[in-house]
Order: structure tokens, then sequence, then C-alpha cells
């Protein structure tokens, strides 16, 4: 057990997965002027029930 | 590539190619900085254990990633429907302010109707198809909003695909009509409200001159009162607010609990535009936001903002963090008359006009170009450690910014960062809360 470093649950950036895109565009949303994606949930179907 | 920060109290280590984040003691935190000069040397072996168990799970130091070839061509999965390029306010820092007084500027049930076939024969069996109905005002084509969102309906399940429209409106014609009309078919609405009275009222005006914020106010309140389905209260800042986290609790103060704010898209000439001396206010009020928010968790004045949300678990891709904003690839601005440009902020500038919604895309060589700008191909990326939250940012603004849309928004690009600090600091604080 870490005792001096906390390492938060990320999901890990992996080159061979993802790509599918059935996640929102990136403008698609609050802003309009600006570009921001990782808010943006992962919706393939195959990576969601993974993680589950 | 690690980014090292201290905010609130946390010293915070961002892993740029795994997108790990780890919360570090004093200690940890200093020795993490010297590793990256010295490696293990000096550190005590306690530490120096913690950090190389990290390395090896590859979770710190991580090598880059090998370079990823983006795509060079899309499928279109969005829309952005700019239904009426008229309006019934006059927003002094519109950037969609084409030929507001002419009200004839609104798209037909027709040009719609051909948008939305164009979208479904370009979308390459995607599922998942987004629409956002923008303007000008969009509720003032209302009866074309409702036929398009029907005729939508009616593609679904033919074509397999599932459409989910957003509406982004000034508010001043919000109904219950409307508001019904939206919980049943609108997955998100974007509301404009710039804060407080002052603030809004400064540029968000009548065509007479006059503020809209008390004509709109009480309209927002009931809408969202009653919205079932999600929403922003979303405003602007420019460099006459400065101070803008106060605009912000008083969105929140009104009942609002969903909120997103922007910076001016602003020519540098213009007075209310932000500049570069403007940004150690500008990330004390970044910071301010953040930790007001982090004393509001788990209260009933909690309040969620746009930028500091990240989905950290599930967020997206590896693919999805360098294809930049997806204009004139997966999105689409349609004009009234039909004219595809690569994003709202591009349309009207005729040297950026796509095709048009029955031809289909017909200058190719702009495609092409908006195909290639995205992380890889903005130098000012590549050594940049929020490069993976961006994805390349926003193409409208490296043009109006260097004149290329393969440059970078320097501006823009610094309070991307600063809001990603604070994000991360926030979002570990939820988690430990």
């Amino acid at each position: 057990m870490s005792q001096h470093i906390k390492t938060l649950k990320t999901r890990e950036l992996c080159e061979n997965e993802g790509g599918c895109g059935e996640c929102r565009t990136s403008c698609q949303s609050a802003c309009k002027t600006s570009c921001g994606v990782s808010n943006q949930p992962c919706e393939n179907p195959e990576t969601t029930e993974k993680a589950a | 590539m690690v980014h090292c920060y201290q905010l609130g109290g946390s010293g915070i280590v961002l892993d740029v190619n795994s997108g790990s984040i780890h919360i570090c003691d004093e200690e940890s935190y200093r020795a993490i900085e010297a590793w990256e000069r010295n490696g293990s040397e000096g550190i005590e072996a306690e530490i120096a254990r913690e950090i190389e168990a990290l390395i090896s799970a590859g979770k710190l130091f991580s090598p880059e990633h090998s370079r990823l070839s983006p795509a060079d061509d899309y499928d279109v999965k969005a829309l952005c429907l700019n239904v009426a390029h008229c309006c019934n306010l006059r927003c002094a820092y519109c950037f969609t302010g084409h030929n507001l007084n002419d009200d004839t500027q609104l798209m037909s049930f027709e040009t719609g109707k051909a948008a939305l076939d164009f979208l479904v024969a370009n979308c390459g069996g995607h599922r998942n198809l987004e629409v956002d109905f923008f303007g000008g005002e969009p509720l003032l084509n209302l009866d074309v909003v409702k036929r398009l969102v029907a005729y939508a309906r009616t593609l679904e399940a033919e074509h397999n695909v599932r459409f989910r429209f957003t509406l982004t409106t000034n508010g001043l014609l919000l109904t219950d009509d409307v508001t019904e009309f939206c919980n049943a078919e609108f997955d998100n609405v974007v509301l404009s409200l710039d804060g407080r009275e002052a603030t809004h009222n400064r540029f968000r005006k009548f065509p007479g001159g006059s503020g809209s914020y008390s004509a709109v106010v009480g309209k927002m309140q009931r809408f969202t009162a009653l919205r079932k389905g999600g929403y922003y209260i979303r405003g602007t800042y420019t460099r006459d607010n400065l101070d803008f986290t106060a605009d912000i609790l008083a969105m929140s103060e009104l009942g609002f609990r969903h909120l997103a704010l922007e910076p001016v898209v602003a020519s540098p000439d213009s007075p209310y535009s932000l500049r570069e001396e403007d940004l150690p206010l500008l990330f004390a009020e970044y910071e301010k936001l953040a930790f007001e928010m982090a004393a509001r968790i788990g209260g009933t004045e909690e309040f969620t903002f746009y930028h500091y949300s990240l989905d950290l678990e599930n967020g997206p891709c590896l693919h999805k963090r360098c294809a930049g904003c997806g204009a004139g690839t997966e999105y689409y601005c349609v004009t009234p008359d039909g004219t595809l440009y690569p994003c709202h902020q591009f349309a009207g500038e005729a040297e950026f006009a796509a095709g048009n919604v029955r031809d289909g895309i017909t200058n190719r060589t702009l495609t092409e170009k908006f195909a290639k700008a995205n992380l890889f191909s903005r130098s000012d990326c590549a050594e940049c450690w929020a490069k993976f939250y961006c994805a390349g940012g926003c193409s409208a603004n490296a043009y109006h910014a260097s004149g290329s849309i393969d440059g970078t928004y320097g501006l823009g690009c610094e309070l991307f960062r600063k809001r990603m600090e604070c994000a991360i600091w926030l979002t570990a604080n939820t988690a430990s809360a």
C-alpha cells in the first residue's frame, strides 16, 4: 500500500483500443468556443461493458 | 512526460501518456520532480520504492505513444443547424451576428430535412448522431425545429441510428410548451446567461439597447425547475468581468446547478477581448472557483461547472484524444441556405464553404485540411502536458488567432491548461470527499 502517493483510478490510454466514434462530438456541448474532450464518456459498448 | 503542480495544498503529478494522476505528499512530490533530473539518487528508499512501482506499472514516466495515424477520411456524425440567422437580441460579442435584422434568414423545413438526410447518408454506420439547433435564436423557427425532430425520429428505425438533440437559446421565447417539447426530445439545452445582471446586460441587449436580464431569468428558472434532462446555463466572460467567479456564483444563487462560462472569442482589437496581461487574474479566478466548488461538495449549494467535469475512469480513448475538435471532419454547421461549413464559428465565411446539404461535400481540398488539423499537425501541442485533454483544440480559435487552422490560440491554451489543473484538483477532492 502506498504511503506517500495516492493514485486516482483513471482510464489507461492505450493506442490499440478505441476509435469507434460513438461518443459525442467535442463541440456539441455547452462550450461552442473551445475544445475539451476529457469530460466526455466513452460510448463504445465493448469498453463500457468491460469497465462495468 | 509528467506535469507536476501544486494547488490547494496538494501536490499533483499527471503522467501525460498513461493519463495516470497521482496525489503526493510533500516528500514524494519533491522526489518525483527530482527523479526527472537525477533518477533515484538521493531519494528516500521508501519513496523510491513507490515511484519505481509506479514506473513498472506504466503509470509514471510512461513512454511516448508511437505516432498515431489520424484518419484521413471521416464519417459525419454531428450537425449544428443554424435554423435562424436572425435574433431577437443584439449581443455585441456574437460570432454568428450575420444579418440579424433580416427575419428572412430562417432555415426552411426542406433544407433542414436535406441536412438530416445528408447526415444519415454520410454517417458510415455510426449509431449515435447529434444535431444542435443553433442560430441566431433557434426558437424563432420553432415550428421547423419541431418538424425536423419529428422527421429525424422517422429515420431512426429505418437506418438504425439514434438522434440526440440539443438546443442553444437565449431564453426569451421559452414557454411551457417549449419546455414540454424539450423534455420529450432534447438531451441537452443550453441557456445563455452571463451571470450578474450588470454583466449580462452589458452585452446581451435588445435591438433598442436595453438589457435582457430581467426578461430571461424568470423563464430560465421555470424551465430548469421543470426540466427532465440535461441543461447548462452558459455564459461568456470578457475583459469587463475578469472577476467572473462572481458571475458563476450569481448563477448558482438563482438556483441553477449546471453551469458553464466561456472566455469571449473576439478580435484582439476589441476592447473587451482578453489579453496576456489578464492571465494572472484569470488564473486566480479559476482557482477561486475550484475552491468554492470544493467547499460545496455534498451540500445543497453544490453545482457543476462544464470545464471542471472530468470523466477519469470512463473518459475518451486515445484516438478521441488526438483527433482535434471534429470540425470539418465529423461535424459541420449548416446555414439557413443549406451551405455546409466546418463549424459554427466559420459560418458565413465564403472560403470555408465545404458544400451544401443537397450536393454534399464538394470542397474536398478544404475538408482534407481539416482532417489533418489535430494534435499532430500543431507543433505547439507536442510538448504540452494537456494535449490529451483538448485533443489539439479548436480549429476556429486556431485560425482566428494565428491565420491557420494548424496554428494554436496561445491565450486559449493558457486558460485551458489552468482549467485542467483546477479540474484535476477538484476531481481528486471529490474522490476523497
